[in-house]
């Protein structure tokens, strides 16, 4: 090897080096020790209430429900601490359990990673998990599968506990599939609805489609590095051939683009909603679609060395915050909107993310501030359809007394479902005072008003897009203005403005196990932002993943925040001049544009799915059936038909005549005889 | 001695043995027609033994007319036995072991 060569290599390696952080924990000890109870206790609860039945557990399922997820979050709440008093560089802890696959050359072991990036994820995961559970109690007070449902959220959790636990790619990929079980049975538990049905499936097919990448990846990392284990893999990711890593990084993203939501595996998202409110709530804040989020920041030793990869995930995270934010603005059903939002915000995360270490603090921390205000807007809007429920019983049992009763109990729930129409709401504030004030809470949070966590949040994304490219920070830029006119839409719609309900509707405030959580993330949408107040998220972050190298910026960060307030601002006020001044119309008017026509139709998402790929998949499997029909079959069939037909021909030489026979034998005697002397003359 | 008139009598003989089995539907003319011809092939063989100046043809001409008296003995039962069910001695209405 010439010196030129290994100089290189020399030069490329002190570039990397600083920038990403190798993973070397040390055993746990102390309350660390404990680790395993965070997934054991859930995972627990969910298995007693599965395996017990419903009828059972149904009397104590919820209380051990909630039970098992606030202990987990006692227990990471001492982690956290615990964690916190170390040194900034010996905050990587892990802990062996066993060893779950031993094969050959094969070793996956079933231990658990606890680092910062963990660490918040638990702190999450189960604080605003054990809110919802605690939400839920009151929400499916009068759901007679109740105790089942608290079977699933604790999976639910349990598995996404695993995914931010594990310290192999093996494990994760355990929990990505937990989690993909847990929310095809949560978003299908009305299953009665053919139209819940059909979203559950819809969501599990196309997170399969990027579980695919999540196997493939996990294959590929252990066919380059010969193990799954982060620590291994990113001690020696730097040697790794460039076409190796940049594969890693786009089978990884193809995962997380189907547990985010990102496009083009968005479709699910939306659809999703027709599971109950606090699941929408779930996976919007806590669980699952943050899962693509953790798998991107965890990969940073690999996407850190792949350019390719990494502008990949700026331009899925650009995309999908413009995507998810357009179709925002035209929906009517509450819970679309913010699954529109939803969308959006996780654009924007894996935007930060794709910025490489400079991105992965902010991308985080954009992941909590929404976690918290996300799941205040989801549990907030389930209490206005609770509120409608409750007044559709109290009608049904005036209306139509005792034939109304019992049929109450199917018809309460078509008629919640078609509630959730904003057209049909307005002037809510006064109807349900304390939900108004926590969704307010969240609101402000989400436009990014200053002050807010959102503000922090997003100016710091936003900021990072400007570092990075003009054109992905305007995308940003603007996907930050149609935030702010949606959600401003859709704060007019619900709480101001006329009533515009349905007859017989009397909503009126919830009762207080459901307010109280609403009240808590309310709370913390305000003050989360005080994480990113003297930058200690980045801090925090820091040993994982890796020294953040500031981009060099145009202007001053306050001049940044003034145009992102100013473009709020405007959003804002065109929401204000569209929707708060004239009245909203209960039917939505047809006569729209194209823009509104499309983002009512999900940007056609589904369709450019149905043609795409259903499609040609459906014409594909169509010709390989009159393949088998005609082609194998058909030289089966023709094999047995030929021999068929040639039997039916010699067998028309059995005449049953002796002389036939006789002429025949004759014959052969003189092909014998004739053979003979022709052998013998020649 | 010149075999020659001996096996053109066998090859007549043989030939109108084999014409008569083949044109003929009563079963006792095709069986006493069958019997012209193994005689025929006798006649070659004994002529052939005699060319040669040996008795290999003279022990297979004796085998033959061995054969061909157990044959007799077996065809004839066959003949009576169908004549008997059939009321008919001939050969293609025993025409059922077929396609």
């Amino acid at each position: 090897m010439s010196v030129t060569s290994s100089a290189l290599i020399l030069l490329s390696e002190e570039a990397h080096e600083g920038t990403v952080p190798v993973i070397d924990p040390t055993a746990a000890d102390g309350v660390l020790s404990l680790l395993w109870l965070i997934i054991a206790l859930p995972a627990l609860g969910a298995a007693v209430i599965l395996v017990a039945g419903g009828t059972r557990t149904r009397a104590w399922a919820h209380l051990l429900g909630c039970a098992t997820v606030l202990a987990s979050f006692v227990i990471s709440l001492l982690a956290f601490f615990a964690l916190l008093g170390r040194d900034a560089d010996d905050r990587s802890v892990s802990q062996f359990l066993y060893t779950w696959v031993d094969a050959g050359g094969f070793t996956a072991d079933m231990s658990l990673l606890y680092d910062p990036l963990s660490a918040v994820f638990l702190l999450l995961i189960t604080g605003v998990g054990g809110l919802i559970h605690v939400y839920s109690v009151g929400y499916m007070a009068h759901d007679e599968r109740r105790a089942r449902f608290f079977g699933y959220l604790n999976l639910f959790v349990a598995a996404m506990l695993l995914l931010v636990l594990a310290d192999n790619y093996l494990g994760v990929f355990l929990g990505w599939e937990g989690v993909g079980l847990a929310s095809y049975l949560l978003i299908g538990f009305w299953q009665h609805k053919p139209s819940a049905a059909v979203a559950a499936k819809k969501a599990f097919v196309v997170n399969r489609v990027g579980d695919i990448g999540m196997a493939l990846g996990t294959m590929l990392a252990f066919a380059t590095f010969g193990t799954t284990a982060f620590a291994g893999i990113s001690a020696v990711a730097g040697e790794a051939e460039q076409a190796t890593l940049t594969a890693l990084g786009l089978l990884f993203l193809l995962a997380a683009c189907g547990k985010s939501a990102q496009v083009p595996l968005q479709s699910w998202l939306l659809d999703a909603m027709e599971g109950p409110t606090p699941v929408s709530a779930l996976i919007h804040a806590a669980t699952m679609v943050t899962a693509g989020v953790y798998l991107v920041v965890r990969s940073n030793f690999i996407y850190d060395y792949t350019e390719v990869a990494q502008t990949a995930v700026v331009i899925v995270g650009v995309v999908t915050l413009l995507w998810g934010a357009i179709i925002g603005c035209a929906k009517d059903d509450i819970k679309k909107v913010l699954a529109g939002s939803t969308m959006s915000q996780i654009g924007y995360m894996m935007l930060a993310a794709g910025f490489g270490p400079f991105g992965y603090a902010f991308a985080i921390f954009h992941l909590l501030a929404h976690g918290f205000f996300k799941a205040n807007m989801f549990l907030a809007v389930g209490l206005g359809p609770a509120g409608y429920v409750a007044g559709l019983a109290h009608l049904y049992a005036h209306g139509f007394f005792k034939a109304g009763l019992f049929l109450g109990a199917g018809s309460v729930m078509h008629a919640m479902n078609d509630q959730v129409d904003m057209r049909h709401y307005g002037a809510l504030q006064k109807a349900v005072p304390v939900t108004f004030l926590t969704f307010s809470m969240g609101y402000l949070a989400i436009i990014g008003f200053p002050g807010f966590s959102g503000f922090w949040s997003k100016d710091r994304i936003i900021e990072a897009a400007f570092g990075e490219n003009l054109v992905i920070g305007l995308a940003a830029l603007v996907g930050a203005g149609i935030t702010a006119f949606y959600m401003t839409r859709l704060m007019l719609m619900t709480f101001f403005g006329k009533k515009r309900w349905e007859e017989g509707v009397h909503p009126h405030e919830s009762p207080k196990i459901m307010t109280v959580p609403l009240i808590v993330l309310a709370a913390l949408s305000v003050f989360g932002g005080l994480l990113v107040l003297g930058d200690w998220i980045v801090d925090w972050l820091d040993p994982v993943v890796g020294v953040t190298q500031h981009h060099e910026l145009a202007f001053s960060p306050i001049v940044y925040s003034l145009i992102i307030t100013v473009v709020v601002a405007v959003g804002v006020a065109i929401a204000w001049l569209t929707v708060g001044k004239s009245e909203v119309p209960r039917v939505a008017p047809t006569n729209v544009s194209f823009v509104t026509r499309a983002a009512r139709a999900d940007l056609y998402g589904d369709a450019l799915n149905e043609e795409l790929l259903m499609r040609p998949g459906d014409r594909f499997v169509t010709g390989l059936i009159a393949f088998d029909d005609r082609g194998v079959d058909g030289a089966v069939d023709g094999t047995g038909a030929a021999f068929a037909g040639m039997s039916a021909r010699f067998r028309r030489l059995q005449t049953g005549y002796v002389r036939s026979y006789a002429l025949s034998v004759l014959g052969g005697s003189l092909l014998v005889v004739v053979a003979l002397l022709a052998v013998n003359l020649t | 001695m010149d075999p020659t008139p001996f096996l053109a009598l066998s090859a007549i003989l043989f030939t109108i043995g084999c014409i008569g089995v083949l044109t003929r539907r009563n079963a006792i003319v095709v069986f006493m027609c069958v019997e012209l011809m193994l005689n025929a092939s006798n006649l070659a063989l004994v002529t052939f033994s005699r060319v040669h100046g040996n008795l290999d043809g003279q022990v297979g001409a004796f085998f033959v007319m061995v054969v061909a008296a157990a044959e007799v003995v077996v065809g004839l039962a066959i003949i009576m036995t169908i004549f008997r069910t059939r009321r008919s001695a001939s050969v293609d209405d025993a025409s059922l072991l077929k396609y």
